[in-house]
């Protein structure tokens, strides 16, 4: 097999990095001040963004179940575990980047924002997600449980969006009634280059972790090819 | 019509078996009847929490007699006896499902008289009652396709709660705001968008369901 | 009746079936013997459709199971390890239950017929739960055959088997073979193999590695030749 130098994954790394520097960069000097809340407001690209990545990477593991499911092959599970995966660290970003933002800004750690509420449910559905294939033995069936699990709780998830927000209509947040967000061009670009370095990053750290689990893969057939040598 | 007799057999079986032993309705019932009461001496249940607690322990119930439901079938191998058969996968999960949507059903018949009695909140109206059947409609399919799904795993019943709970938010969101109104005198007109939602939300499901349950049930 | 070409199975990167081919024709009895681990179970449940192999062929009363796996189903019978038998319902309700499944006509004179083949008649009204593990097995048996299936397909069959439910089995078989079925039984008891007078098939890790007919099998020398096969 021998070590092949990984070109994708490489230019990856060096692209996100590239792109998260600009954005960093745009976050703090290109953007404006914002009118009410401050300083405190330059969190709202990155929690965008990350909640942008973490429906998106949902969508991938969607996609990767039907996949599955179509053609049984256990590339198409990589996708999907290491999509899941990534996608949690994103989500937790935003409901923490929005925790620490609802802060300052309202006066308590947690608001039934629309957002914030459907990246915590999201949240919620890809713990269940690693708690079901944990909870599997067989690859195959795992496999198959993880894909079906994917494909319907992605279903339900614009179905809550949904929900959440007439619900939200109704019964407004006192804190969060409206966006209270004066919003300019310069702070549109700002979120704009923010959601391409972070899909950037998602990209880099989905390929990473791919190659990850094709590394175990190969290192289960190995040990029981040493195991069945043995005998 | 093959496919449709052999959808009520299976409902048939669980409900004769059900019928022997009563086990797991009156399971569902005694929990029900518990957690109203915790939910009573905890918060004050008048005005908008009930709904809301209606649904929570309709959601809960349902879990046990979902979960049971499906062990059923696990023990002495039985859900190999209905994979041996000439029966379509899709058949069985019908089956499944409307058995397990008359259990919870026969949990409501009892929940919603008494949840009105005690707490002064008119449930038994035909707007409420459309709004109960659609819920516990797409519950029973979305809980089925998932139970089948945490029976095989290793922590099996703990499985479902965990799978199922966030999957049903939109229902059971929908649910809660539709029963509210209604129960402040709204129209079914004003409460037409959960209603819509509550539809939409079976269908999809049903169709996820439909179409994804020969891999779940297969080894 | 059952035809098997270059049959492979395997779960992730373990494999139970490396390439298994071999046919029973009707009114054929076949047992197949192998230590625990061979493959025979996995085997079974592939012929009773119950799993899919990862390769090869597979032809069930002349039906691909690949593409009519569906119909094949009403063909084959399958007595397992686990009875099938839902506790909570009575003997009669347990077997009618089957024969609307498996769509037969004469559903309800079919159950009656077999509930005293097997000796439960009278307990016809009362639950499986209340039956004693024989009554049980002898119950399984029973719906194992009431739809007349062309394939009977037995894992281990006799293993923990009262003397009674024994006898109603080995009766039951060559009625069967009589008419035509086909019968394929797994064991790991070679006495039990033996025994049975027909076919003898060995598989070791996946692989059949003996196919003989009993009347060529020196049941005398075999138990040494079977040791060594295994012994591999």
């Amino acid at each position: 097999m021998g070590k092949k130098r990984d070109t994708l994954g490489l230019v990856l790394v060096l692209a996100s990095a590239a792109a998260l520097m600009v954005a960093l960069g745009m976050v703090f000097l290109y953007a404006p001040r914002e009118a009410t809340m401050g300083d405190v407001q330059r969190i709202f690209y990155f929690h965008v963004a990350s909640a942008w990545v973490g429906f998106f990477a949902f969508f991938v593991t969607f996609l990767a179940g039907i996949g599955y499911l179509a053609r049984g092959e256990r590339r198409w599970d990589i996708l999907a575990l290491s999509s899941v995966e990534v996608g949690l660290t994103f989500i937790a970003m935003t409901v923490i980047t929005g925790s620490l933002w609802a802060r300052p800004v309202w006066g308590t750690y947690w608001t039934w924002e629309p957002r914030l509420t459907i990246s915590a449910v999201q949240l919620l559905i890809y713990v269940a997600y690693g708690m079901l294939r944990a909870s599997v033995e067989s690859p195959e069936r795992r496999a198959r449980f993880a894909a079906v699990y994917g494909i319907v709780a992605f279903v339900t998830v614009p179905l809550s969006w949904f929900a959440i927000r007439w619900w939200r209509t109704i019964h407004p947040d006192i804190m969060t009634g409206g966006e209270g967000m004066a919003f300019t061009p310069k702070m549109g670009y700002t979120l704009l280059v923010s959601l391409v370095a972070f899909t950037l990053l998602y990209a880099t750290l989905l390929r990473q972790r791919i190659r990850l689990e094709r590394a175990a893969d190969v290192l289960t057939r190995l040990r029981l090819r040493a195991q069945n040598i043995a005998k | 019509m093959k496919f449709l007799a052999k959808v009520w057999v299976i409902v048939v079986k669980d409900v004769a078996a059900e019928l022997h032993t009563r086990e797991m309705v009156s399971a569902m019932l005694v929990f029900a009847v518990l957690s109203l009461l915790i939910f009573s001496l905890a918060l004050d249940l008048r005005g908008a929490v009930a709904p809301g607690v209606l649904w929570a322990t309709v959601a809960f119930a349902g879990t046990l007699g979902l979960s049971r439901s499906l062990a059923r079938e696990q023990q002495s191998g039985c859900i190999d006896g209905l994979l041996l058969a000439p029966v379509d996968r899709s058949a069985i999960f019908f089956g499944k499902a409307l058995g397990n949507l008359i259990f919870m059903a026969v949990v409501e018949i009892v929940l919603l008289p008494l949840f009105s009695a005690l707490f002064d909140v008119a449930l038994l109206r035909p707007g409420v009652l459309l709004v109960v059947a659609l819920g516990t409609l797409g519950y029973a399919a979305v809980g089925t396709l998932l139970a089948s799904i945490a029976v095989n795993t290793r922590a099996r019943e703990v499985m479902l709660p965990v799978l199922l709970l966030p999957l049903a938010i939109p229902l059971l969101i929908a649910a809660v705001q539709a029963t509210g109104g209604l129960v402040e005198g709204a129209s079914l007109g004003e409460v037409g968008g959960w209603l819509r939602l509550l539809v939409i939300y079976d269908l999809v499901v049903v169709a996820v369901a439909m179409l994804t349950y020969d891999y779940v049930v297969e080894e | 009746m059952i035809e098997v070409r270059e049959l492979a199975k395997s779960f992730g990167p373990r494999a139970a079936l490396a390439g298994v081919s071999f046919s029973v024709a009707a009114g054929e009895s076949v047992a197949m013997v192998g230590p625990n681990g061979a493959g025979k179970t996995t085997l079974l449940r592939i012929l009773a459709t119950l799993t899919r192999p990862t390769s090869g062929a597979v032809y069930v009363a002349g039906l691909n199971l690949a593409r009519s796996g569906g119909q094949a189903r009403r063909h084959v019978g399958f007595l397992s390890h686990h009875t099938l038998l839902y506790e909570d319902l009575t003997a009669e309700q347990n077997l009618r239950f089957y024969a609307r499944m498996y769509d037969l006509t004469d559903g309800p004179a079919r159950v009656g017929e077999l509930l005293e083949r097997v000796g439960l008649a009278e307990r016809r009204h009362d639950l499986v739960r209340t039956f004693s593990r024989g009554m049980q097995q002898r119950l399984a048996v029973a719906r194992a055959v009431l739809h007349c299936p062309q394939v009977l397909l037995l894992d281990e069959p006799y293993t923990g088997l009262d003397p009674d439910a024994a006898q109603v089995l080995t009766a039951l078989l060559a009625e069967l073979m009589e008419r035509g079925c086909a019968v394929l039984m797994t064991t790991h008891n070679l006495e039990r193999g033996l025994a049975s007078g027909g076919r003898m098939i060995v598989l070791v890790r996946g692989r059949i590695v003996h196919d003989e007919e009993q009347g060529v099998i020196d049941p005398a020398t075999f138990p040494e030749i079977y040791r060594a096969l295994t012994a591999i």
